[in-house]
Order: structure tokens, then sequence, then C-alpha cells
């Protein structure tokens, strides 16, 4: 069965640009904020959607993800409200991919097989575990992909060649390159650096790649999008979301439309990238 | 990448339950390797790195060397004579960690993680600290080896533990004060995380406890094996046979498992982990993962947590800040669904009278980690018969607590 990811990656393809990926956390700051949210991401120009299932100890996150998953927490977001938030987009919007990216504990916690299936039902895509290496493959990964999910495996500058066939074996859907060492939000990769990665990791698979972890504006989202099928941004949409709060971290009025134009920024960069290369 | 035969400890038979972790640096279901692709690399090659050290005579003879001229191994095995006589019953032996250099039996670890730091090439050292006591221990074999060493802290232990800050800094190493999450052990050691996936080449991740991504869990607990292994030789010439309880305070498991770990063999030797009872398993606000958690994910390793109902990772409560921890080592989590050691608990307050009566009857002010396996000794000796021989560790030595310890006491110094 081709999924939701496949199909888009495989449009995107056919119309030569590059996909724009938008990371939210889900139920950030509260779940109503988070659903208008989440709910104009694909007007705003998001091809792909990776929902944050916050986690009280995001290790591989920078300030920025951390704070807005204890934000989402002390709001009360649950594993449970996390996939309400996917089911509802699902009323309005049956196209858009959808990729929930988290921590194992909470799935782990709840069960796999009553995770992926209630998952599944809500109408998730895929899935990007941090810290669930190839290593740990028949925790979740194998289990998801039986059950019709897409498992999106990172690719870090540490994979070397050796590795990256184990790495690659059961990721589907996309290949999530995590272009610098580092947690989210922190550093900004070199673009020539991430152009050779692609092309290494290009020569073992032929899965679409995306690349994330510290793009932050419209011009290095371009950059990204000459060489990688996908750009990936989340801390600066997730800080943008910070910025519109009030002193008691409640979303001012109107404050997701003004995230979703800077949403839109990027998106247009992104999309608008290899157009412009070709000038 | 594969663990071989060669990684079962020496002495252990087919059936051993001390041959473990498998070759996925998994006892039982516990342990495992839940890292982020950018850290699972580095610690592949620790795994190979360990093993090559384990092996080679040269590594062992420097470790064995600077046990007996740096930390001053080894460590007496003592009878506490008067608190034997007070309580009544069963004989109370003493595993004086207390007495190394440095304080407690962090040491012991860290002389072997850093030999193996060098052998890595590595040229920068991070740790993690709740108390401060691997702190001290990772900042002292730092300053000894001219490498650069930097202590996250949670910023509440920071604020709670300065004479162990100010020790830090005495011997060269830097301080992070951790402000996010909570500020305590568990954000100081998502820091240290964190950090590492940033400095991947130079950088060598000292972990202090039995705890995190394989092969830490294993590799902690050989270096502190030496605990049990001298504490069985010494009862042998001592009473002319092994101990018949084993008792150790558990927050992440390492002195426990020094003293658990060449016994488990040995199925007349009865073993008694004791967690922190906070105010009360009952109450919520304790740090006894096994008593009051379940089983789940964190820091690079499956094992027991204290978690809510949605895998929500809970703050520990412990009056001491060394088990303040919201997990526990995997192999403790193997060996209690086996069954083959009994974890119990012990309250702040039930600790902190162990600690007045151990410093009254011998003159021995013990930590307030330590003090809660004495408070389980203290409940049970007078039941058994005055043969029935106790082993404990008394893993660190109180000065550190007794700014605290006043204050829970309501004295004013």
């Amino acid at each position: 069965m081709t999924t939701r990811l496949e199909t888009r990656f495989a449009a995107l393809g056919r119309e030569g640009r590059a996909a724009f990926v938008a990371f939210i956390t889900a139920g950030d700051p509260d779940q109503e904020t988070s659903f208008e949210l989440l709910s104009g991401l694909a007007a705003a120009g998001a091809d792909v959607i990776e929902l944050g299932m916050p986690f009280t100890d995001p290790m591989a996150d920078g300030p920025a993800i951390q704070a807005s998953s204890l934000r989402a927490l002390k709001a009360g977001i649950t594993m449970k409200r996390t996939l309400d938030l996917v089911r509802r987009l699902r009323e309005t919007d049956n196209t858009t991919p959808v990729v929930l990216m988290g921590y194992y504990n909470p799935i782990y916690h709840m069960g796999v097989e009553n995770f992926l299936a209630q998952a599944r039902t809500a109408g998730v895509d895929g899935l990007i575990v941090v810290d669930l290496p190839p290593e740990e493959d028949d925790e979740l990964c194998v289990p998801a992909l039986d059950a019709g999910l897409n498992f999106i495996r990172l690719a870090t500058p540490t994979t070397d060649d050796k590795r990256l066939p184990a790495v690659l074996a059961n990721t589907s859907g996309f290949v999530y390159y995590v272009s610098i060492n580092g947690i989210t939000g922190s550093a900004s990769p070199e673009a020539r650096d991430v152009a050779q990665a692609i092309a290494r990791i290009k020569g073992h698979t032929s899965l679409p790649v995306a690349v994330g972890f510290g793009i932050r504006t419209p011009e290095q989202a371009a950059n990204i999008a000459r060489a990688a099928d996908g750009a990936v941004v989340g801390s600066a949409i997730v800080s943008a979301l910070a910025a519109e709060l009030d002193e008691t971290g409640k979303a001012r009025p109107g404050a997701p439309a003004r995230v979703l134009e800077f949403v839109r920024t990027l998106s247009d960069a992104t999309h608008a990238a290899r157009e412009s290369a070709a000038v | 990448m594969s663990m071989k035969v060669d990684t079962v400890a020496a002495g252990a038979t087919p059936n051993s339950l001390r041959s473990g972790p498998d070759g996925r640096g998994r006892f039982g279901i516990f342990g495992g390797r839940f890292v982020a692709e950018t850290l699972m690399p580095l610690i592949l090659d620790l795994e190979k790195a360990y093993d090559e050290a384990r092996n080679d005579p040269a590594f062992h003879a420097e470790l064995r060397e600077l046990q007996l001229h740096y930390t001053g191994r080894p460590s007496p095995l003592y009878f506490a004579s008067r608190l034997t006589e007070k309580l009544g019953g069963a004989k109370i032996y003493f595993k004086r960690e207390e007495l190394n250099h440095t304080g407690s039996h962090k040491i012991n670890n860290c002389l072997g993680q850093i030999l193996l730091a060098r052998r890595m090439g590595k040229t920068r050292i991070i740790a993690e600290t709740g108390a401060g006591q691997h702190g001290v221990a990772s900042a002292t074999v730092c300053a000894k080896f001219d490498l650069p060493c930097l202590v996250y802290m949670g910023a509440t232990d920071v604020e709670r533990q300065k004479p162990n800050v100010f020790r830090m800094r005495l011997l060269g190493a830097d301080v992070t004060a951790v402000t996010s999450g909570s500020g305590t052990l568990k954000d100081a050691m998502n820091e240290a995380l964190r950090d590492w996936v940033t400095n991947v080449d130079d950088t060598y991740y000292l972990i202090g406890t039995v705890a995190g991504p394989h092969p830490y869990p294993a590799m902690v607990r050989d270096f502190q094996s030496v605990i049990g292994e001298e504490t069985k030789q010494q009862i042998l010439e001592l009473e002319g046979k092994l101990p018949d309880t084993l008792v150790a305070c558990v927050g992440g498991g390492s002195n426990a498992m020094g003293l658990f770990h060449p016994f488990l063999d040995d199925t007349g030797v009865e073993i008694v982990g004791v967690e922190a009872g906070g105010h009360g398993v009952e109450t919520g606000e304790h740090s006894a993962s096994i008593t009051g958690g379940s089983p789940g994910v964190l820091h690079g390793n499956r094992t027991y947590l204290l978690q809510n109902d949605d895998g929500q990772i809970l703050e520990g409560h412990s009056i001491s800040a060394g088990l303040d921890y919201p997990g526990i080592g995997p192999e403790h989590s193997w060996l209690h669904d086996i069954g083959r050691v009994k974890y119990v608990n012990a309250t702040d307050k039930e600790a902190l009278d162990a600690f007045q009566v151990c410093s009254k009857l011998e003159g021995i002010i013990p930590a307030l980690e330590s003090a809660h396996a004495l408070a389980h000794i203290i409940k049970v000796a007078p039941t058994l018969p005055t043969d029935h021989v106790i082993v404990m560790c008394l893993s660190g030595r109180g000065d550190k607590d007794v700014f605290s310890v006043a204050e829970h006491l309501g004295v004013e110094l």
C-alpha cells in the first residue's frame, strides 16, 4: 500500500521541488491553540507535518523544544490528546502526511501494539523515535512497519558508510539526515557538508532524504532545499510560538496566524529554492 | 559488535547469574542501547575499547597500582561491635568504602574509566553528578591525569551541595548548573548526553553509576566489583564462611552492584538492596524505583522508573541527594524480577535515625545514602541469631551531609 508520505514525496519529485517539513509540539501551549496551528500548517505550505510527542526528558532536544514540551505537559497533553489532534486534523485533511516524533518511553508505557493501533486509526503516517537505533529495531520499528506505518530513521554525521546500511535497512517514507552533531535548534550546518552527506546517503538508498537540526531562516531552508529532498524546521517555529505567549504562558490573540505567516516564509523559500538556483 | 564468551566474569559457571549482559547489552528484558543515532557509533567504540582493556593485563596492573597507592585499597572490613551489641542479634560488618580517597566508592569507577578514556585518546571528560560525590571523584581523576573536566549538576543540587561544588572547582573542574527540567540528577544526565552528542570526537562521558546505555552498566559494575571481591576474601579470613546477608543502599546502584556481583552465584547468601523511601512509598514522594515504579526506558536503558500513567518521568524525592534519581541500574531490575536480590526501602526519617546511631555508637559518620542501608539493618538485626553475619557497604562518609542533617534536626550551625 502506498502511504501518504510516499504519495507526497512522489508528487514533489515530479514537480521537481523539495518538501517543507514543519515541526510543532503537540499541545503547546494548549490543546486548542496547538490544533489551530496544526490545522493551518498545510495551507501555510507544509508538505509534511512532524508532530512532537512531549516527553519530560527530551535528551536530543535543545532549549526551545525542551521548553515547548514542558509547556505542553503543564497544559495537560497526553499521548491520547496528541492522537486526538491528528484525528481532528484528518476530519478536514486526508492528504498531508503526519509523522509523530518523540521518545520511546511514553509509547512503551502505553504498550506498543495499543499505540500502533491507535496511531493508525487516528491517521498517523510515520514515526520518528529518537532513542531507538537499529540495534533496538524489534522494539517498535518492525511492529510499526508491520502495522503499515512508516518508520523514519535518523542518519547523522557519525553514521559512517559501514553503519549506514544497517540504519537504512528498516527505514521507510524518507530518511531524516541530522545535519550536525548536536541537539535540535543548535548550530547551523554548512550547505556544502550537507550536500556531500546527502550524496553519500543516496549512494545507499532510493528513499527521499530530508535534512533537519539547525535550520532557522528562509535562506537556510532554501540552501538545504537545493541539495535535499526536504528541509525540516522545528525549533524556529516553536520559538516563534513562544514569542507569542504572554507572561502567563497563554497565546496572545492571533498568535497561530502570525506563527503560520512565519511558516509561510519558510515554505515559500523552500519551494522556490531550485527555481532561484536555476536562474 | 556482539559480546563474546570471554565477557563472562571470571569464575562464572555456564548457568551463572554473573554472565550478563547478553550481546545486546541486556539483563533479561532490562538494559539495552536506547540512544540517539549520533551516539550509537560512540557507544559501540566504547564497548570495543572496554573489551580490549578488560582483556589486557597491563590495564589491570595500572588500575591495581592506582587502587593501592592512590585510593588506599583494600578498604577494611570492620566489625561494628557496639552496633552489634546494641541491636542484640546478627553480627554486623561494614565494608569501609568511605575510607577511600575522595570519601566514597565512586573513585573505584572513575579510576577505571579515566584509564579507558586515556587509552581511547579522549581529551575532554564530562560527567553528571547529583550529591556531588561522583563529580568530586571525576574531578579528582581528571586533575591527576591532567584532563579538562566538565561536571553537569542540577541547579537545585548545586544550591544544596555547595561544599562539593567548591571541592570540584578546587580540583580544577568546571561545574555547570543545569536549570532545565527540575534541576536535579536526571536533568544533569540529560544535559551531559546533550553535550556528548555535540562533542563526539574528543569527549569521554564518565557515567557515575550502573546505568545508561550498554556497556556502561556492565563496565561500572566491573570497576565496582572490587568491593565484593575484597569482601569475600576478608570475611572468609575473619569468619571462615561467607556472609549470611549483604546489604547496600541503591540509588542508581553502583556500590550495591559492586558488593553484590561477586556473590550472585553463592546461593546461600541473602542479598538486600535498600532504596530511598523518602516520606514513605505510599506518599508518592520517594526514590524507590523498584518498589514504587514500573519498567520504562530512560537514559539509554530499560529499567524500573518512577513515571506517571502516560510514561512521563516523575521527580524522585529523598533526603539523600545521591539517591534522588527516578531510575535504577538495569541489572538490579533484572535481579529483582528473577528474585535473586530483595529490594526494600528505608524512609528519610529512618535514615536520619541510623545516621545518628552510627555516629554515636561506632564513631563513624556515614553518608546519608549509606544510612539507608543501616536503617534496614537496624530493623532486621535484632530478629536474627548471633551467628548470622551481615555485611553492609558503608559506601560514603557523611561529612558532606552534616549541614543538611543539622537542618533536618532543627539545629542552627
